[in-house]
């Protein structure tokens, strides 16, 4: 439903197209110039200007973390986030992880644990506990549940999830 | 989200000159509450001035044995910092509290400072809110009030403010630095964010062509006595029903010094200098505790859904107190409550 007159602000009719932007990020390790309009997310961008559908929309408001990447090494929620805000980044999704043809250990354990169902959050999974991992604050079961609480599984698979990491955390 | 123009500041007196020169232009830095609103049709900016790439980012010791955080500097760098883990653990445990891992990484220290209430009808452009459309009404009096204040209300507004890490600001006296046309300026916490009143619409006392530069911690920082307890419908990622921030100086039973302050009871982190006044001097012990947790709930005034939270507030507080001066902080992981 539309604002009936919200905060200040123009309305929608006055602000003229802006012209769009270019932007450099580096994906899973290859450099790609983009051009792209300033509301659009870093989500979309990579879903729908390089075709790269392995992260998710979720929930589209950083409430599920199924949209979870990794920008310069950090986990972030790549909804909340402008594509023209991460020029020059390196960005690293579920598609970046595995190298030369071998899964990335927490890919493995996924599969060894059974750590998903329907799997459509599974790559945000992936990506936040690869950053947790880097993190390096969570200890114990109580503390990977603590720090994977922005990733929800509908399906229910959290017991199996902790277990996941746990097995990627002895590897790595 | 509606379309917009994008600007990106490199200097903070280019992002002053940006804001001033474009009325429709709002900054952004973390992003992690704009964009969502901007989704939401609540905010409807014409210019987006990335502030992100300023050099605000440090963390510093100050002359006067405080701490200086830059306004860009993420929550989980500060929360996981070792002068604040060290020497003001209550904002560590305030942040990590707060959100999930991911927005900590990307919302910045003064960003959380502005972030907007999380009241359904504010985000709901379907409904009145006073706050979002000034004398609309308010839908949350005879609504769904669960999360709403009981302290401070007003007839347009019960709305509280979301923040974790303000609270702990407020408990310890943090001065906020500014900056704008007029030049620099330092702000109490305490009279940074403003009660509702008959101006909802306004939050804070931060004027729009203002940016937030850095936040102050004065030298007192509690890290043997205090606890951070937040009480919530879910165990993590949740906003607070009752928090509350203790902090105290005990010498032997006896408390020397106290700090008390609240979030998720009123439209600004809510410290009590009145019950801190009652509790120094007294013996750490449930009664003066409960005393004190009287003082602040004074005039507390519960709604349709939340009315449950006075008693809450209370014994949260006498929790909270009891924590602090047993030197047993509330674990963020583990949430069983000692």
């Amino acid at each position: 439903m539309a604002a009936t007159g919200t905060m200040a602000g123009p309305s929608r009719e006055t602000i003229p197209a802006p012209r769009k932007l270019v932007v450099a990020l580096h994906v899973n390790g290859v450099e790609t110039k983009l051009k792209v309009a300033p509301w659009t997310t870093l989500l979309d961008a990579l879903r729908d200007h390089l075709g790269l559908t392995g992260t998710k929309k979720g929930c589209d408001h950083g409430q599920c973390g199924a949209c979870t990447v990794l920008a310069d090494g950090r986990r972030i929620n790549s909804c909340m986030t402008l594509a023209v805000m991460r020029d020059g980044a390196n960005i690293t999704t579920i598609e970046g992880l595995a190298s030369k043809g071998a899964l990335h250990p927490l890919q493995q354990a996924f599969i060894d644990q059974d750590a998903f169902q329907c799997g459509y959050c599974t790559p945000g999974q992936i990506c936040s506990a690869a950053g947790l991992i880097t993190e390096a604050k969570a200890k114990s079961a109580d503390e990977i549940r603590e720090l994977m609480s922005g990733n929800l599984c509908r399906c229910g698979a959290y017991p199996n999830i902790v277990a996941a990491i746990e097995q990627a955390m002895e590897q790595l | 989200m509606i379309n917009f123009e994008y600007t990106r500041a490199t200097d903070v007196a280019g992002a002053v000159r940006d804001i001033t020169a474009d009325p429709s232009a709002k900054f952004i830095a973390g992003g992690t509450n704009l964009i969502d609103l901007m989704k939401e049709d609540v905010e409807r900016p014409g210019r987006l001035v990335d502030i992100s790439r300023l050099p605000l980012n440090t963390v510093e010791e100050t002359a006067e044995g405080g701490i200086r955080i830059g306004a860009l500097v993420p929550n989980s760098d500060l929360a996981y910092h070792p002068l604040i883990e060290q020497r003001y653990p209550i904002l560590s445990s305030a942040i990590l509290a707060g959100a999930s891992a991911q927005l900590r990484n990307m919302a910045s220290t003064g960003g959380n400072l502005l972030q907007r209430t999380r009241c359904y009808y504010f985000y709901d452009t379907a409904t009145p809110c006073n706050k979002r459309e000034p004398g609309s009404g308010c839908s949350a009096k005879e609504g769904l009030n669960r999360m709403h204040a009981i302290l401070g209300t007003s007839e347009a507004c019960i709305a509280t403010h979301p923040s974790d890490m303000c609270v702990a600001l407020a408990a310890l006296e943090a001065k906020v630095r500014a900056t704008g046309p007029a030049g620099e300026r330092g702000i109490a916490f305490a009279d940074f964010h403003r009660l509702p009143g008959d101006t909802p619409q306004l939050d804070t006392n931060l004027q729009r062509d203002e940016i937030i530069t850095a936040i102050e911690l004065p030298p007192k920082g509690f890290a043997k006595h205090y606890t951070y307890l937040k009480i919530r419908d879910r165990l993590s990622y949740a906003f607070a029903l009752i928090s509350v921030a203790a902090a105290l100086e005990m010498d032997g039973e006896v408390i020397k010094e106290a700090r008390l302050a609240l979030g998720g009871v009123a439209h600004k982190p809510w410290r009590s200098t009145a019950a801190e006044d009652a509790l120094r001097g007294q013996t750490a012990n449930k009664a003066s505790f409960a005393g004190a947790a009287d003082i602040v709930l004074n005039g507390a005034n519960g709604f349709s859904h939340n009315a449950f939270k006075i008693d809450l507030a209370r014994r949260t507080m006498i929790r909270a107190l009891t924590q602090a001066a047993q030197g047993t902080p509330q674990s963020q992981a583990n949430k069983k409550i000692r």
